[in-house]
């Protein structure tokens, strides 16, 4: 499985960033590797609308199989999420990302829409 | 830290004036960011004094260079939004009607359209009268605001929350329902929305329902000016428990509030005995939401 | 003669002037009045009537088509929207975030976005006694105000053309659609309060007609609140006073329920009168 997390920092020590589109970096955990990769995303800052899409089409771009946010991705990008073969779960939001990856192994996400 | 997002829908509901009630009740503790930018008005309450200023570019308009430009007219004939006229024997954009959709910048047969960023505003940090800082920004006419300045203000706003060890951000987001509204919710823990018991009050409340439902956040809600109108005002707390959100208060209608105002102060330091416990109490119970 | 009514924030007053004025012009002239709010229209709030006409308004945005697309990856770099967006061999149109500008479609070398009609919102064109009455209504989850208000005005041009007055209920703001609503206007009429929050919204908003050359005069809602400085700054800027709207809770109150105002407050009937003197002297 391929973990993907909006992350406000790299390392497994980061704080979920809350945010969807305007994540600052993502981060994805790849369980058959046991890797932590990231990839940075600060350049959002600059889009004046549609941070929501085009975040997505990263996120589809690193395909993961799972995606552990804070608020949820809002309307559009959740149209662009649900084109993938995707599970989103939401509520991590202030915790780690090693806490949010723990949260969930242990079922305590609240699965998004 | 939490964030506490402050919205509205409709204008005029006193949204301001709540923040700037809560703000001083908990000034101690917190940063506060005005991200109402299309009127930008807490800096009349806090009297802030930039201790930063930032150039705010958003947003690209197309630019024809005179020198290269041939008259062909292609560009005003594929521009949907009538914005390049010809003057003078020479092409010329329009700056309030380019929307910057850069179609005639990828079919000018000599480059001749280049699409510059546009200085759209000021973003500043300051302190202010409360001792809490305040981030907040200017927008030029014409201008949008947008989901990228709402999270630059936010953005700058957390960072300094951060610095100066504060546990609460305070928010006055924007109005309506478009992106700038999604980038004040995202990131927040909390949405305080501030209605009033009006016909038009409450369908924007509605609506803003609506676009909030689609992210993870407690919602909470205040009524002003409830006695203006017993009956809407049942209506909505009926609707309010229906839909889960929590009721905090009806604020009173009265004239302390525009007393305050035109004194330049927030309505709990302006008539502290009757204001400040139910601000006090609005604010305890904020902090209690999970 | 049309008339834009405006005002640098929400709240201040400006559909319910927008409303009165209306129907009190409608008294003795062809008048029409256009909620061009579009986010937000309440001015239907205040007025009933008769359907005239009920029209769909519809705006062109890309529809992908499969079969023609040969994925050479050029749509999402045309768009500067983030409204075309590549998932792989999957080419996916937002619609909500297309400003319509046909970039994407007529640069593109397969012709796989033809330009398909997607409604934009509602325009709804009623009659309340003397009164015609537009609505412009936008679909919710769409954010381009500005062509449903074009639409809303080419309506107005063609359906009102030999009316003598035609009132806007501009959306509030200095934004892009607070402009497309005013721009083509005779004459605006800035609606304010007297407070530092009213007095500095209002100068927002002095700062764009100027910018715009629209001829304008301001109305003082809630007179009586506050203090006196926004006479001060109408004196010192040489801008014509056309009428103080004296406050009181029970206006207030006659508001919240959607009702007329200046039958039932001759103060808010004089006030009118007062614009309306105004208007023809400059007609």
């Amino acid at each position: 499985m391929k973990i993907a997390f909006t992350a406000s920092g790299d390392g497994w020590e980061a704080k979920i960033d809350p945010r969807f589109g305007r994540t600052d970096y993502i981060l994805v955990y790849d369980e058959d590797t046991e890797t932590l990769s990231c990839t940075d995303n600060r350049d959002i800052q600059q889009v004046a609308h549609g941070a929501g899409p085009k975040t997505s089409q990263l996120i589809f771009d690193l395909a993961p199989d799972i995606l552990i946010t804070g608020n949820g991705p809002g309307g559009n990008a959740a149209a662009i999420l649900s084109q993938m073969n995707l599970k989103i779960y939401v509520g991590a939001g202030g915790m780690s990302i090693r806490e949010a990856y723990q949260a969930y192994q242990n079922n305590q996400l609240k699965e998004g829409v | 830290m939490k964030e506490i997002v402050c919205i509205s829908g409709k204008g005029g509901t006193g949204k301001s004036s709540v923040v700037s009630a809560l703000a001083w009740i908990a000034k101690e503790n917190l940063v506060v960011a005005d991200c109402d930018v299309d009127a930008a008005d807490l800096h009349l309450i806090f009297s802030p004094t930039a201790r930063k200023s930032e150039d705010f570019y958003s947003g690209i308009k197309a630019e024809i260079d005179p020198a290269k430009c041939i008259g062909c007219g292609l560009c005003a004939q594929k521009c949907r939004f009538d914005a390049i006229c010809r003057k003078d024997g020479v092409y010329e954009v329009s700056a309030l009607d380019c929307e910057g959709c850069g179609y005639c910048y990828h079919i000018c047969p000599t480059k001749a359209i280049s699409l510059p960023e546009q200085l759209v505003g000021n973003c500043y940090t300051s302190d202010t009268r409360f001792n809490c800082s305040l981030v907040h920004a200017k927008l030029g006419i014409g201008a949008d605001n947008s989901g990228k300045l709402v999270a630059r203000v936010k953005n700058e706003a957390k960072v300094l929350a951060k610095k100066e060890e504060k546990d609460y951000l305070l928010v006055d987001g924007s109005p309506g329902i478009g992106c700038p509204v999604i980038s004040s919710l995202s990131g927040a823990d909390i949405v305080l929305m501030v209605t009033e018991p009006s016909l038009s009050a409450q369908s924007d409340l509605a609506r803003l329902w609506e676009l909030i439902q689609k992210f993870q956040i407690s919602a909470a809600c205040i009524i002003n000016k409830a006695d203006i109108n017993p009956e809407i005002s049942q209506t909505i707390r009926t609707w309010l428990q229906k839909e889960g959100i929590r009721h905090l208060a009806d604020l009173p209608y009265s004239s302390d509030f525009q007393i305050a105002i035109t004194n330049g102060q927030s309505v709990t330091e302006q008539n502290n005995t009757k204001w400040q416990p139910m601000f006090l109490k609005i604010w305890e119970s904020l902090k209690e939401i999970q | 003669m049309r008339i834009a009514i405006a005002s640098g924030k929400g709240g201040t007053g400006k559909t319910t002037l927008a409303v009165n004025l209306a129907l009190k012009l409608a008294e003795n002239h062809s008048t029409a009045l256009l909620d061009l709010d579009v986010e937000e229209p309440n001015s239907g709030i205040f007025l009933s009537g008769q359907d005239v006409q009920n029209l769909r308004a519809v705006r062109m945005v890309p529809q992908w088509d499969q079969k023609s697309c040969s994925l050479c990856g050029k749509c999402p770099t045309h768009c500067r929207y983030n409204a075309v967006i590549r998932l792989g061999d999957y080419i996916m149109v937002l619609p909500e975030l297309c400003h319509s500008c046909y970039a994407c479609s007529e640069l593109c070398p397969d012709n796989a976005l033809p330009m398909q009609e997607q409604s934009l919102g509602q325009i709804r064109h009623l009659r309340s006694g003397n009164l015609d009455f537009v609505e412009s209504r936008l679909d919710i989850g769409l954010e381009q105000a500005s062509p449903l208000i074009g639409q809303a005005l080419d309506y107005a041009d063609s359906h009102f053309e030999n009316h003598k007055y035609q009132i806007l209920d501009s959306p509030p703001g200095t934004s892009c659609a607070m402009i497309s609503a005013t721009k083509t206007a005779d004459y605006a009429i800035l609606i304010s309060e007297p407070t530092p929050f009213g007095l500095y919204d209002l100068s927002l908003a002095v700062e764009t007609m100027r910018h715009l050359e629209i001829d304008f005069g301001v109305v003082v809602n809630r007179w009586g609140i506050g203090n006196s400085d926004i006479l001060d700054y109408l004196d010192k800027e040489h801008i014509t006073l056309l009428a103080k709207i004296p406050h009181n809770r029970e206006i207030a109150k006659s508001y919240s329920q959607g009702e007329i105002l200046y039958q039932s407050f001759p103060e808010v009937d004089q006030a009118i009168c007062m614009i309306i003197r105004h208007l023809e002297g400059i007609a």
